[in-house]
């Protein structure tokens, strides 16, 4: 599998996801935003967490009209598989390729902390190597992942089983508690209609080996190598 | 000859900060009188910040050399060799006045300043760490400076792109006017990647880089040299408003361009910006310095040569480049949308030359501006000793296990998540052990290397004994890093006390230096880089001598290493090293028993080194995962922390009995450390130590959902969270 990896000048997690995406056997490259295609072959393209253009407006609304956005709707528009994460989720819904938008926290404070995730479903190429219903640790930082959408949008996402991840407590119980940034229906990340594009807050990519927290973030990684059973 | 419009009156040296034999010191320098863009600069480069006038004849004593040391005090940041081709550089810095005056910007900018600090060298930051102090909770400013401060801290260094691994939280009335906050940051470089300030070569580019110049922080340096009294929040417009979005810019630019080969000299613009910069790097290489300020790129119009020269502006850069790089450079600046422009040259004369509108605003001798500024032996007078307290002599007021409960959640004592969870400590993915803990651990890149981090010190003991303090303040560092199985390497120390013109501020100060001195000496723990805060007093009350020591180890394997937490149950709860009771100046006194009086805990260095290799010896031979060092609240709150953390309680069965049960407790004996093991390697570890030794008894052992002191009643581990999590939140929340 062949990742390409967006590269904003305010990125700061770029160099986490492509650990992540190698550790997992994915062959994996840097793209800068200038740029106006995306390498030959790329099987996934993934935008990362950071503050891309510094986020001093609304976070993602400058990157969602980056020059290189055109040709990842372009590659989405072709069923090419799509994965941002936190900034990167955020980018993904300023730019129209998701639903909805990422409010400030709850509480007004940028929180970091480790943070249960139930999987909504595991028919899809980012989460095959998951259970329905299992609860994975992962890591949480942002200042901005308070998913919010409008009554419609929100009753599409249940009814069409667009909901990737909730925030859990270690049971999978979805719980008040548990959702520390107050998002609507305790969503942590999205597919799109076609479920070839994801975007979620958490971050899997920092949790990957024991030594650093645990490796229930690697499964995300590796169901999306797994769907290229044939690509080196 | 140089046109003066300006006439220089008494009022207008007063103004900036210079006694009237300084200014004359000036006068004689220079054969007449100065411009006022000479005035502005020079009390730029004489003011305490910059040029070290009261503390630099004290700090010579400090220990700065050891055979891994590459680069001691006097650079932007110090350097330590961690082998396989890689230095650590690091540093830590005050930015006190600043945030208290606007707490946000001002935290912000003194870790954008400790990163630049860094990353000047050519080092990558990797980590970033925080030392801070605020007023007594119930004073009306604290919340909002708590608030704001943690705010700042994590708004620049979450969107930079650093974890924030590790810091230290306290409370005291003495910081009710003047809060510290003291940023530190650590960097990866390779050994032979390392960039100075030093310039050479003659008719040599020089390249402003970064943001552009603006009017804040106009003075900066001056404020942070003077004490404060109610109007200083008329002194807000000389705080700096900080762009993480940018210094993120500056620093892939800069580590891209240092790649290129262009680079000779690089010094980043911080205190006094542009004129303490462009001084240092022409003073060092021993060459004259001319800049044409119509080629600064400036956010406003109209600004003045003065303006210029006192901007302290964020995120700028200046450098030396090798002639005939420009456009390259100018190439790799413009890919990251900065400014980029030469703005000057090196010369063979010796002067600082500013010339602008065709006109030379100032023309100064280079060298004499820094080694000729004052240099102080002010009069200082020992602090008072204070009475040994007899642990008998100390009451209980209450049973030790409602004293623990009410420890764990007192201001100081208590968790301090609320703060930490508002840090992105966890980016990078290489953050072994997270805040908590004794000392952080941060990866070194792939592994298999690992640093451990820490910031300590404790200021009640520096009062109350200044150099017991500073030997303790390092000691504990030293601890920290050792309790995590790290190997203690060096130290950056961050030294903040009040107003050196009072002899008994100087004494602390003099005191605390000492005590670091010492403590380096015996731990060979070398002092590599530093910041010294002085003046930190407002209406004449001054804080408390807190020097704050941020040190750094090395793990060879970032997989051997120790947590605080109780990881299992039935498992031999050791002591190691000697236990006397000692109450005076604890915690268990001050926040227990309500006195605040009493000598420190002696800090006996031989002793110290001697039980500490013995731990990190038996964390590196495998036989020890768990170790907590001791210190405020002694071995309760110890074991206390340690139960919390791994959710597995303790009974505590032996204990000495020619101790009162609270002295034993509570008492803050140092060189300590608890562990916990299975029983069969306890016997070993008791019988090695005895071999060579070194106090170690058996306690007790993990066990239960409860924490059981001896004759007490059970105190469970949810209790002791809930007490341990709540008060700051609650606090925060206007409910404690």
């Amino acid at each position: 599998m062949k990742s390409a990896v967006i590269v904003f000048p305010g990125s700061n997690r770029e160099g986490d996801v492509l650990r992540a995406l190698k550790s997992a056997g994915s062959q994996a490259e840097k793209v800068w935003h200038a740029e106006t295609e995306l390498p030959k072959g790329t099987d996934l393209v993934v935008l990362p967490g950071g503050f891309s253009y510094g986020d001093y407006l609304r976070c993602g609304a400058i990157a969602g009209r980056a020059t290189v956005m055109d040709a990842v709707r372009a590659h989405a528009a072709r069923g090419g598989l799509v994965l941002g994460i936190c900034n990167g989720f955020q980018i993904l819904c300023e730019s129209g390729l998701l639903p909805g938008i990422l409010m400030r926290n709850a509480n007004l404070k940028f929180i970091c902390h480790r943070q249960f995730l139930r999987v909504e479903r595991n028919d899809t190429a980012f989460t095959r190597n998951y259970a329905k219903g299992q609860a994975i640790d992962v890591c949480v930082a942002h200042g901005e992942g308070n998913y919010t959408a409008d009554e419609e949008t929100l009753k599409r996402l249940e009814g069409d089983g667009l909901v990737a991840f909730r925030y859990a407590d270690a049971q999978g119980h979805i719980t008040q508690d548990a959702n520390r940034n107050g998002s609507m229906n305790s969503i942590a990340g999205i597919y799109s209609d076609k479920l070839n594009v994801l975007g979620m807050m958490p971050h899997p990519e920092n949790l990957i080996e024991d030594l650093v927290g645990g490796t229930d973030g690697r499964g995300l990684f590796e169901s999306l190598v797994s769907s290229f059973p044939r690509a080196a | 000859m140089i046109r003066n419009d300006v006439a220089i009156t008494p009022e207008l040296v007063k103004e900036h900060g210079l006694k009237p034999d300084e200014y004359e010191r000036f006068v004689t320098l220079i054969g007449r009188e100065p411009t006022i863009t000479e005035l502005g600069i020079v009390s730029a480069m004489w003011n305490e910040h910059c040029s070290y006038k009261s503390s630099r004849i004290h700090l010579r004593g400090l220990p700065t050399k050891a055979p891994w040391v590459i680069q001691g005090p006097g650079e932007n940041a110090g350097v330590i060799d961690i082998g396989d081709g890689l230095a650590c550089i690091f540093k830590m810095e005050s930015h006190n006045h600043p945030s208290f005056i606007e707490p946000y910007q001002g935290a912000a900018t003194g870790v954008g300043g400790i990163l630049r600090d860094v990353f000047t060298m050519g080092a990558r930051p990797i980590a970033a760490l925080n030392f801070l102090r605020f007023g007594e909770p119930d004073h009306p400013k604290t919340p909002h400076l708590v608030s704001g401060v943690v705010a700042g801290i994590g708004g620049y260094g979450n969107s930079f792109g650093v974890p924030t691994v590790g810091g230290s939280v306290g409370f005291d009335k003495r910081y009710n006017g003047n809060i510290l906050v003291n940023a530190m940051a650590v960097g990866l470089a390779r050994t032979d990647e390392i960039f100075y300030a030093k310039a050479t070569g003659v008719g040599n580019p020089i390249v402003y880089l970064g943001s552009k110049t603006g009017r804040d922080g106009i003075h900066g340096a001056t404020m942070a040299s003077a004490e404060f009294d109610d109007a200083s929040e008329e002194k807000r417009p000389t705080v700096q408003v900080g762009d993480p979005f940018a210094e993120k810019l500056l620093l892939e630019a800069c580590l891209e361009l240092m790649k290129s080969g262009a680079v000779i000299a690089i010094q980043d613009m911080g205190a006094a910006g542009l004129t303490s910069s462009a001084v240092e790097m022409g003073a060092k290489g021993n060459l004259g310095i001319e800049l044409d300020l119509d080629k600064v790129p400036c956010r406003e119009e109209g600004m003045t040569a003065y303006e210029m020269m006192l901007s302290e502006s964020q995120e700028r850069m200046l450098m030396v480049l090798k002639p005939g790089m420009e456009k390259e450079a100018q190439a790799i600046f413009h890919k990251w949308g900065l400014d980029f422009a030469v703005i000057g040259k090196t010369t063979d004369t010796l002067r600082f030359v500013i010339k602008h509108q065709g006109e030379v605003k100032a023309d100064l001798p280079i060298k004499e501006l820094g080694d000729e500024a004052p240099l102080y032996d002010r009069p200082w007078v020992e602090s008072p000793k204070q009475p040994v307290i007899t642990p008998d002599s100390v009451k209980a007021p209450m049973s030790e296990a409602e004293a623990l409960l009410k420890l764990v959640g007192s201001p100081d004592q208590c968790s301090k998540r609320w703060v930490w969870e508002q840090y992105d400590h966890l980016i990078l993915g290489n953050t072994v052990q997270t805040p908590g803990g004794d000392a952080a651990i941060v990866r070194v890149e792939d592994g298999p290397k690992g640093l451990a981090l820490t910031t300590d010190v404790t200021p009640r003991y520096c009062e109350a004994d200044p150099f017991e303090g500073g030997k303790q303040a390092v000691a504990e560092a030293w601890r920290n890093i050792t309790a995590v199985g790290g190997l203690p390497l060096a130290i950056t120390d961050n030294l903040n006390f009040a107003s050196p013109e009072r002899p008994e501020s100087m004494g602390q100060f003099v005191g605390c230096v000492k005590g670091i001195g010492e403590a380096c000496k015996a731990l060979d723990f070398p002092v590599v880089s530093g910041n010294v805060s002085l003046y930190n007093e407002t209406n004449g009350q001054g804080i408390l001598p807190t020097p704050a020591i941020g040190g750094v180890g090395l793990l060879d394997d970032v997989t051997v290493n120790a947590s605080l937490a109780f990881r299992r149950e039935g498992e031999a709860i050791i002591l190691i090293g000697a236990t006397h009771g000692w109450l005076g100046q604890s915690i268990y006194l001050r926040d227990v028993c309500g006195r605040e009086d009493g000598a420190p805990p002696p800090v006996d260095l031989a002793q110290e080194k001697r039980n500490g290799d013995f731990v990190r010896q038996l964390i590196r031979s495998g036989q020890v995962k768990t170790v907590h060092d001791l210190s405020d609240g002694g071995i309760a709150l110890g074991l206390a922390e340690m139960a919390m953390a791994g959710g597995v309680g303790a009974e505590i069965t032996a204990y000495p009995e020619n101790l009162p049960l609270h002295a034993f407790l509570f008492g803050e004996d140092q060189a300590r450390y608890l562990t916990a093991v299975d029983e069969d390697v306890a016997a070993d570890i008791l019988y090695e130590a005895g071999a060579v030794g070194i106090p170690a008894v058996t306690l007790g052992l993990t066990g239960g959902d409860a924490l059981i002191l001896p004759g007490q009643q059970a105190i469970s581990v949810k209790q002791l969270k809930a007490a341990h999590e709540a008060w700051l939140p609650n606090y925060m929340t206007g409910k404690a």
